[in-house]
């Protein structure tokens, strides 16, 4: 992890090429993720808990270090900051009140025949083919 | 257009640079449209096991190669800002049209990208996932366009030595579509 | 606080305060901010009047179904649904929130906060061109083939979404590209709006000495942005729904038409919030400087409307109880549904706190102000039985809930922008608008308003739906003729009485008395300038040194304290 220092005029190139170098090292780790990640699944820690951690973990970790210090969050005034992750909570918010409805297609004396009809045709449907829904474990597409 | 800069403009009761604290204002705003649509996206995805298989024909080389050139990019815009911080405005002006060049090299791989995918039959209309995967990319694509353009505008000022204030604008600018993309390249491309 | 001092002169830029500007640059391509509140509320008049034209069109049809309209024709099932359509889109759109938030923001937060323009004129500028091609993009898409967008304001999908069902390809299509860049022009105008008020402050002026109208504009341009995105997104996917003919809405392919609607009551209600705060922020500097006192606790007020201002976002599915949302979430927006009236219940008992034991004088300003506050109440309290599930199941998308928002978006846009418009009128023009006509014209709205929409509430509890072109189909509902005719006569009477407003307005503009600095010897900062200001504002930028309410302060000989008057000096004049 970046080192923090006081002030934004302090940092050199240099450091900005280091902070650089670390998030090509994640970039790298983060692409790597699925691929060695049923190799290295073990226990109740299964690959694609590895795959998300590599995947969504890395990206946070990715942009708190250009927020911190590309963008020297770090050093603006606090308020900014909450600002910034007060919008990213009401993206939670939105989340939390429209997922019951959009991502379940069923719930409390409702139900959305639509949509579980087509989930049910597309699997259906992909059961000819040969990726299946195991593609995790594939690097590449096919194209 | 020569208007003088209005007094209103040089006053900074909360202690940050007018431009500054709007460039944040514009950031906030943009966080709430990105997020309404990538909290739309995950939804669906969630709700959708079989998106899983429409996924896996996204290339993941292609992602990772544009994550690679928005990284440097960024580099480039912070190095700008380092060097219009130190008054070297001739020296802003190349990194920025370094940064400027990174978008670019975006924008023509994004090209490369859809054009076989296009091809290969999976249009935006394919399914549900593509209309996600061109509606996103595409709107963060219009955004590094933009940020070209101003950038390139900001260069020629910078170049001359004016307006050095507005270099670290662009870049935080520009790290903010920076960020949006190291958060789309898993969602389009990783998550399979 | 680093403030640049008090060294700041007009000398600075006098240069165009004395330059002949020529016409273009003066009205049309101005970057001066009173200028291009003008230009907002010129053009939120005109929209106004053809929002009234429609609603004058579609209500001769539903008293007298089928007869041709005298001034329009007949309307015909396709012209009715594009009527009540953009009546709506235009009177929230276009004449709510540019009279109330763009019109008096721009006019007041420089002149109130003390500085000579916004920090940004030209992107204040490109923010009303972007909103004046937004206007003409909307009046044209009634005119393409096919005819207007008719699928309501809200712009449910599978109506909006394909051209299949909602039978106007281009229409829809447009009228989605004039809502979208009406947002954009607002984004561009409320940053703006947040950063003047945040960094451009006169020298003194502390956070509790901002008049409350500011701060309410403000927090409401912060609302709308924070709201706005996920409709900025939710566009984009309907348009490209429209236009490119993906399926985001469409269950039958992996989308779903209940997205829609929340990413459009996510904004849907924390705008109506962002019409009130502006609206109700008038009306508590109207009270103060009619009643001659100090506003009743100015920081509770504050906090009220911050508490507005988060609870708003945690409420928008009551509009949807009956779309088939899950009856567990319906429960949660119950609930903070019947939360969000405490914050409003206490800011109107502290309006009402301030007026107690006032000075008050009924001037035309003041009449519209206290009009507000009970026309609003009851627009609020009949709004307890939609936010509650239960009684929503009967109520919804009936004449009530109809009644209902009329009653508060009425205050709201009309009666606030004429409390404002007659209270400010002085600044502006330089006139004082006559108080005879102004009474006049507030009584007979008054008066027709109440007229038009309590039989609406009569007919909605009778279970009269909403958007049906022609009640005579419905045997259980055509006896109730009658209270159609009547609504729609009173609607005729209040559209006649603004006539008498449009002279009054113009003829002031020229020929009324000449009001002076400060007619209503008010504290605030824009009073100390000539009326209408110069380019610049002042000669020289005013210095802030008390709160904004110093009325009939004891021991002081006048009974009002301007904020720019040093202490331990005698009042100006």
């Amino acid at each position: 992890m970046a080192e923090h220092q006081d002030h934004a005029g302090d940092h050199g190139q240099a450091f900005y090429v280091k902070i650089w170098a670390i998030l090509l090292v994640l970039l790298i780790l983060s692409v790597l993720g699925p691929i060695i990640a049923p190799h290295v699944a073990f226990g109740f820690l299964e690959a694609w808990m590895i795959t998300l951690m590599t995947a969504f973990g890395i990206a946070l970790v990715k942009a708190y270090l250009v927020a911190a210090n590309f963008m020297h969050l770090n050093v603006e005034k606090k308020y900014i900051s909450y600002l910034l992750a007060t919008m990213l909570m009401l993206m939670l918010l939105f989340f939390a009140g429209t997922a019951p409805d959009v991502m379940e297609h069923k719930g409390q004396n409702w139900e959305n025949v639509a949509a579980a009809a087509e989930v049910e045709r597309a699997l259906e449907a992909e059961g000819k083919d040969p990726h299946g829904e195991h593609a995790e474990g594939h690097d590449d597409a096919a194209h | 257009m020569s208007t003088t800069r209005p007094i209103a403009t040089t006053r900074s009761a909360t202690g940050i640079p007018t431009g500054k604290l709007a460039v944040w204002w514009v950031i906030g705003s943009e966080i709430v449209i990105f997020g309404g649509l990538l909290a739309s996206y995950v939804m669906h995805r969630l709700g959708h096991p079989e998106w899983a298989e429409y996924a896996s024909h996204t290339n993941t080389w292609f992602g990772a190669t544009n994550t690679f050139v928005l990284l440097t990019s960024s580099l480039f815009a912070v190095l700008a800002h380092h060097a219009a911080e130190q008054g070297d405005g001739k020296k802003a002006a190349k990194w920025l049209l370094g940064t400027c060049a990174g978008g670019l090299v975006f924008i023509c791989v994004k090209a490369v990208e859809w054009t076989g995918e296009i091809q290969h039959g999976y249009t935006i209309t394919a399914n549900g996932f593509w209309h996600f995967y061109y509606t996103a990319a595409g709107l963060h694509g219009l955004h590094v366009i933009a940020g070209c353009i101003i950038m390139l505008i900001i260069a020629n000022d910078a170049r001359k030595g004016k307006e050095l204030h507005r270099v670290e604008l662009i870049g935080i600018y520009w790290h903010f579509v920076d960020i949006i993309w190291i958060f789309l390249f898993p969602l389009l491309y990783i998550a399979k | 606080m680093a403030e640049a001092g008090t060294a700041e002169t007009h000398g600075a830029h006098a240069h165009d305060a004395h330059h002949e500007q020529g016409f273009w640059s003066k009205y049309i391509f101005s970057t001066d901010h009173k200028m291009i509140a003008m230009q907002y509320m010129f053009t939120g008049i005109v929209m106004a009047l053809i929002g009234g034209y429609m609603s004058y069109a579609f209500r001769m049809q539903l008293a007298f179904p089928g007869q041709s309209v005298p001034g329009y024709g007949l309307v015909s099932q396709g012209e009715y649904n594009a009527l009540v359509t953009n009546h709506g889109t235009i009177m929230i759109f276009w004449v709510a929130m540019p009279m109330l938030i763009a019109a008096f923001g721009n006019y007041l937060i420089p002149l109130m906060i003390g500085a000579d323009d916004m920090v940004f004129p030209r992107i204040n500028r490109l923010s009303y061109q972007i909103f004046l091609v937004s206007a003409l993009v909307l009046i044209g898409s009634l005119f393409v083939p096919g005819g207007g967008f008719g699928g309501a304001w809200t712009a449910y999908p599978p109506l909006s979404s394909s051209a299949e069902y909602s039978l106007t390809p281009l229409g829809s299509t447009l009228w989605l590209v004039a809502v979208a860049l009406e947002f954009v022009a607002f984004l561009l105008g409320g940053i703006n709006f947040i950063t003047t008020l945040m960094n451009a402050r006169a020298p003194g002026m502390k956070m509790y000495d901002i008049p409350m109208v500011l701060w309410m504009i403000v927090v409401a341009s912060v609302l709308f942005m924070a709201s706005v995105g996920p409709l900025i997104a939710g566009a984009v996917m309907l348009f490209m729904d429209q236009v490119v003919g993906t399926g985001y809405f469409d269950p039958g392919r992996g989308g779903d038409p209940i997205l829609w609607q929340h990413l459009f009551w996510f904004f849907g209600h924390p705008e109506v919030y962002v019409v009130f705060l502006p609206a109700i922020g008038i009306v508590a500097e109207i009270i103060c400087t009619f009643s001659r006192k100090k506003l009743f606790n100015y920081k509770l007020i504050l906090y009220t409307v911050f508490a507005t201002a988060i609870i708003s976002f945690f409420v928008w599915a009551h509009h949807q109880f009956v779309a088939g949302i899950d009856p567990r979430m319906a429960n949660v927006f119950t609930i903070t549904t019947l939360i969000i009236s405490i914050p409003i219940a206490e800011m109107i008992f502290l309006y009402i706190a301030t007026l107690y034991g006032g000075s008050i004088r009924l001037t035309t300003p003041m009449l519209w102000a206290l009009a507000f506050i009970a026309e609003f109440m009851i627009g609020g309290i009949t709004g307890i039985f939609l936010g509650a599930s239960g009684s929503d199941i009967y109520f919804h998308d009936t004449y009530f809930v109809l009644a209902h928002f009329h009653y508060t978006f009425f205050p709201i846009a009309i009666i606030g922008f004429l409390a404002g418009i007659t209270y400010w009128f002085p600044k502006m023009f330089g006139r004082m608008m006559n108080e005879t006509l102004g009474k006049i014209h507030f009584w007979g709205t008054i008066a027709a308003f109440n007229s038009i929409f309590i039989p609406l509430f009569i007919l909605g509890t009778a279970g009269q739906h909403r958007r049906i072109y022609n009640y005579q189909n419905f045997p259980d509902l055509a006896d109730m003729q009658g209270l159609r005719v009547f609504a729609t006569t009173a609607l005729l009477v209040m559209l006649a009485f603004q006539a008498v407003f449009l002279f009054n307005f113009f003829y002031s503009m020229f020929k009324g008395k000449p009001a002076g600095k400060n007619p209503w010897k008010a504290n605030t900062l824009e009073w100390t300038t000539t009326s209408p200001p110069p380019h610049g504002n002042w000669a020289e930028l005013p210095n802030c040194y008390r709160g904004p309410y110093e009325y009939s302060v004891p021991g002081r000989e006048e009974d009002y304290w301007p904020q720019d008057v040093p202490p331990d000096t005698a009042p100006a004049e």
